[in-house]
This record gives structure tokens, sequence and C-alpha cells, in this order.
């Protein structure tokens, strides 16, 4: 089940070959959803989901999709899937589809999930496909949740809701750095992690010299 | 000075490649041609070299500011004793506004020469000045109660994010110290506007501040202009207060006549380009103009004249030295006059017609710097097909 192979396709997105970090992909809804760590992983959960099964789907299709009216064929498949996900949303999590507002929806627009229809899902066989797109999702989710976590830290001093930062550091003086909720730090925190992902990789460095 | 030579020549050894302390070159080096002027010369080529090199260009700088800041001391205690109801002489007021300035730039300086020194380390590079003049523009931008904290960690945000990350001195495409000022301003903006933010009430370093730390009755601490974007136009300062500079407001910006100073010396040692501070005036008093020609109530700033426009709020202090920051500027001539133009016509609009910003000099440099080189760019495109056109026109038989 998990040859090397399969091994490499599910696991490389994590981290060598992240789709935000790496392909700097899917970069708009990182920006959009991440003020808070709930929406950012129930974002991330639907993004899994939405690109393994759209993945196998395509990859049981490839060989009937006719070339030409192939990106099509994708769309409708992956926005049958996201309108599932959105329903399933409101009605089992009605507060964080809320908070979400029109970013579930636009899924269908994220990069990664065309990316990976075209790059990976149509020329691979279902289970390579099916571990592509949780691996993909799964890289996707990590930015989005280390993100969320700086966002939500240093932005509204809470964790899922919860107060962290003590109310004695408030009564000294300290508060909440505003500009942590709008969407400007997250392009910055994004690029961080990406600053330290790169040094820490050092082959994904380009040669400057 | 011959002792200080002898002492810098004893300690070169230990910082060369293979000395104790090699690790710490750049700062050595920082430090010797800080004080001496190096007599090292070009190897290949032929170099012209100017003894106005950045350092000079620099401290000019920091000496254009010196009135601003020695007016800022003054107006910030001037201010404090105002607003407690307290008689008191010259020197206690400038004691006290140095006494509450002078941690301001203590942590801009040292968090900003930190960040620098370590960057410098890491890449095995030469110290570069670039930070003298960006750590005295703070603490003459920051509102004087901003907590020493947020100081510091705007300044390090600034250096690091809009300095260091694009290659540090000379290379930064925003003006570091509003930056630095933008981070303060958008994270904590309750602390920095409103009638708290511009009067330090409380003591300085243990000096100042009343027995019962209560601010005289009917007392308000808001700028002019906050007043003005809430429709009250009764608590307007006399022009004269607004020219001399004892008027509530970010530190440096308040006295006209100090910026002026500042910017006699800019332009006599040539160290600013009087195009682009030009420009940023005629700009700010053409928008001035047109908004009192169409003033409603609605728009509070609309019913200020043009020379009340030009005096109040940061405009002369970003138009002198914010817009003339030549690294983030436009740097063709034409560029310069556009520019600055530009500049001006954005202060004011934001001024005048957003209700949200009170002050809009600061966003009109930190926008115009992002438009800077798309400005210098088409200027010398027009230039570029303006003499091939004259080439062709004069020598038809040359094909481009």
């Amino acid at each position: 089940m998990l040859s090397k192979r399969n091994k490499e396709v599910l696991f490389n997105p994590l981290s060598k070959d992240n789709p935000v970090l790496v392909q700097i992909l899917g970069i708009c809804s990182a920006l959009a959803v991440t003020v808070k760590l709930e929406p950012a992983i129930v974002m991330g959960l639907s993004v899994i989901v939405v690109l393994a099964c759209s993945n196998v789907i395509i990859s049981l299709m490839r060989k009937t999709i006719p070339t030409s009216i192939r990106i099509i064929v994708q769309l409708v498949v992956v926005a049958a899937l996201v309108i599932m996900v959105q329903q399933f949303l409101q009605a089992f999590s009605y507060d964080v589809s809320k908070q979400l507002s029109v970013f579930v929806g636009l899924i269908i627009t994220n990069c990664i999930l065309m990316g990976r229809l075209e790059a990976f899902a149509l020329s691979n066989k279902p289970w390579p496909s099916f571990l592509d797109g949780v691996g993909n999702g799964l890289g996707y989710m990590i930015v989005l949740v280390i993100v969320a976590f700086f966002r939500e830290l240093l932005g509204s001093g809470t964790l899922f809701g919860l107060q962290v930062i003590p109310q004695w550091c408030y009564e000294h003086g300290y508060m909440n750095n505003g500009l942590m909720i709008l969407p400007p730090m997250a392009l910055i925190t994004a690029a961080c992690i990406i600053w330290v992902h790169r040094s820490r990789n050092k082959d994904l460095q380009e040669n400057n010299k | 000075m011959k002792a200080l030579r002898k002492f810098m020549d004893k300690l070169k050894p230990h910082f060369q490649e293979g000395g104790r302390l090699a690790k710490l070159q750049s700062v050595y080096d920082g430090m010797e041609t800080f004080l001496f002027t190096p007599n090292t010369t070009s190897r290949s080529g032929v170099h012209v070299h100017d003894s106005n090199d950045l350092k000079r260009s620099m401290i000019t700088v920091v000496v254009a500011l010196l009135p601003c800041l020695l007016m800022a001391m003054l107006n910030t205690g001037h201010q404090h004793f105002l607003a407690l109801g307290v008689e008191a002489g010259w020197g206690e007021k400038f004691l006290f506004g140095l006494l509450a300035m002078l941690p301001v730039i203590v942590v801009s300086y040292g968090v900003g020469l930190g960040i620098e020194f370590i960057g410098a380390q890491i890449h095995h590079k030469e110290i570069q000045e670039g930070f003298l003049v960006t750590g005295i523009l703070i603490p003459l931008i920051a509102p004087i109660n901003t907590p020493l904290w947020m100081t510091a960690v705007a300044t390090a945000f600034a250096v690091i994010f809009a300095k260091e990350v694009f290659g540090g001195t000379g290379m930064n495409i925003f003006n570091v110290a509003l930056v630095t000022r933008a981070f303060l301003f958008f994270a904590y903006p309750g602390e920095m506007s409103g009638d708290k933010a511009f009067i330090k009430v409380d003591s300085a370093l243990g000096y100042g501040g009343s027995m019962e730390q209560q601010a005289a009755d009917a007392f308000s601490g808001a700028t002019p202009l906050g007043h003005v974007v809430t429709g009250d136009m009764g608590n307007l300062p006399s022009l004269y207060d607004a020219f001399v500079g004892f008027i509530p407001g970010s530190p440096g910006e308040t006295s006209m006549i100090a910026i002026l100073i500042g910017a006699a010396i800019l332009l006599f040692t040539g160290v600013a380009s009087w195009r682009v501070m030009v420009s940023v005036f005629a700009g700010g008093a053409a928008m001035a103009a047109l908004a009192h020609g169409f003033s409603t109530p609605t728009y509070g700033a609309s019913l200020l004249d043009v020379p009340t426009q030009l005096c109040l709020g940061g405009f002369a202090f970003a138009a002198v030295f914010m817009a003339t920051d030549p690294v983030t500027g436009a740097r063709t001539r034409t560029g310069q006059y556009i520019y600055g133009f530009l500049i001006g016509v954005l202060a004011i609009l934001i001024r005048t017609y957003n209700s949200g910003y009170p002050e809009g000099a600061m966003l009109a440099v930190l926008l115009m710097n992002a438009f800077a080189p798309l400005i210098d760019y088409c200027v010398v495109q027009v230039n570029i097909r303006r003499r091939l056109r004259r080439s062709r026109a004069t020598k038809p038989e040359v094909q481009i």
C-alpha cells in the first residue's frame, strides 16, 4: 500500500514540496482564514477532503476525459465536492461556517486544487492520487495552522478562543497587536515561515553565485 | 586624537583574520571609520571620491534635526505643565522634555543599532550608518506617550522588514522611520491617537507630574487636527502658536520654525532635494486651496485656510525630512517634482476627506514611496523616446 514512491507522494508536500511554502500556491485563502485557529483548521480539513476526493474522482476518469474539455470537467467535480462540504459545515458547525463565509466556496478557485488535478491526478492511478491529495491538503493545513497560531496569539491573546496571555500582562501595559489581525501580517508571517523553511533546507535555495 | 589612533591601532590585530575577536571585525571597522577617515583607495579603474560620504550626509541630517529635537523637548515640557495647570519656567519645561524624550531616543537607537550590528556580524558586512537618522526620527514622530516596549517592537519590525530584508541601507523601498510609525499606528491604534497620546501628563523619570496626577479642568490633549476632524473648530490654536510650535502633536512636528531651520540646513548643504521640498508644499497648498474653496462642515479640515493647513500636523515635517529621503524618493529631476507634488496633494486629501485619519502625511509619503520607482521609470522612458524622435528627425538615414 505504502511503497517508497507512495510515501514520497504523501510526505513530500508536507515540507520539501509544500504547496504554500515552496510552490507559493493558495496564498489568498491563507490570508483570509487565519485570524483565528479554529476556522484555519476547519478550512484545512475542508481542503484535504475536497482535494483527496477530487483527485480520486479525476484519476478514475482520467482515461475518458477528452483533453480539450478537461478543465471544465475538473471544475464540475471540484464544485460538486465543495458544495457538499459547505452543506456539511452549515449543518454540523454553523458558527465556523459563518466565520469562513465565502472562503469555503472559494476552495474551487484555490490554485492548489487545479494544480494537483492537472499535475498529478490526470496521469496517476487513484490510490497515489488519493495520497497526493491528502499530502498536499495536509501541507496546506500545516502552514495555515502555524500562521493562525501566531496571528491569534499576538493579535487577540487567545488560542482556540481561550485566553492564554494572562491578565497581569495586560495590567502591566501589554496590548494586543492590532496589525496581526489585518491581512498584511498574514503575508509577513507566511514570509517568515518561508524564510525559516528555506534556511533549514539548503537545497531549496537558488544558487546566487 | 593621536592617543585614540594609537588605541585603535593597538586593538586592530585582535579583530583581523585569526585574531581573538575576528568575528566582530565589522564592529571594529565601523568604529574606526566612524572616528577616522579611511585612507584606503580603490585599486582598479578611475574613481573620483567626494569627501561628502554617507556618514557625512547622515550627520548633516541629524544636525538639521537638532532644532526640531530641542523644540520638541521644550514643547513636551510646555504642554505637560500646561495640562497640569502648573506655572513653570523655560528651564523646567526643557528639563522635563529632555527627561521625557531621552528614554525614547535610547530605546530607538539601542534596538535599531543592535539589529544592524547583529545583521552585519552575520553577513560579514560593514556596518552601515543608515540608522543614525532613522533613530532620531523615530522619537520625533512617535507620540510622546507611546510605551517604550511598543517603540522597541515597532523599531525592530521596521528595521528587519522594511530595511534588512531588502538588503540594508540604501536598498529599502519604504522610509524606515515612517514604517515604524505606521506599525505603531495600525498595531496599537488606541495608544496612537485621541486625546491621551500626545501630551505626557505623568512624571518623566521621576521629574514633573503633580501630586494629585490630575489634569486641569477643561483640558483636552487632542491635536488641533484631531479637534477639527470631530468638527470642533473652537479649539484651534492661533497661527502664531502653530508656527512657533506650542501646540499638541507628535514631538518633532509641531514647530514650523524649527522645521524651516532644518530645511535651510539641508538645502544649504545640498543634502536634500529642493525640488521635492518645494513641490510637496506646492501640492499641499494647491490641495488645501481646492478643499477650502469647496469647504463643507461635513469635513472639518476643509474649513482651514491654506497657511493653517500647512502649519498644522506633520505635513511640514514630512515634507522636509521624510519626502526628501533620497533612498525612497524619486531620483530623476522631473520625477522629483511629480513625486513631491503628489505627496502634498495626498497628505491634504487624506487629512481632509477621511475622518478615520486626522493626519495623512505619513500615509501619503509611504504610498508615494511605492510609486517612486514607477515615476522614475516613466520619466526615463519619456526622455528616451523624445531623444530617439529627435535623432530620427535630424538624421533620417539612421534606422533603429
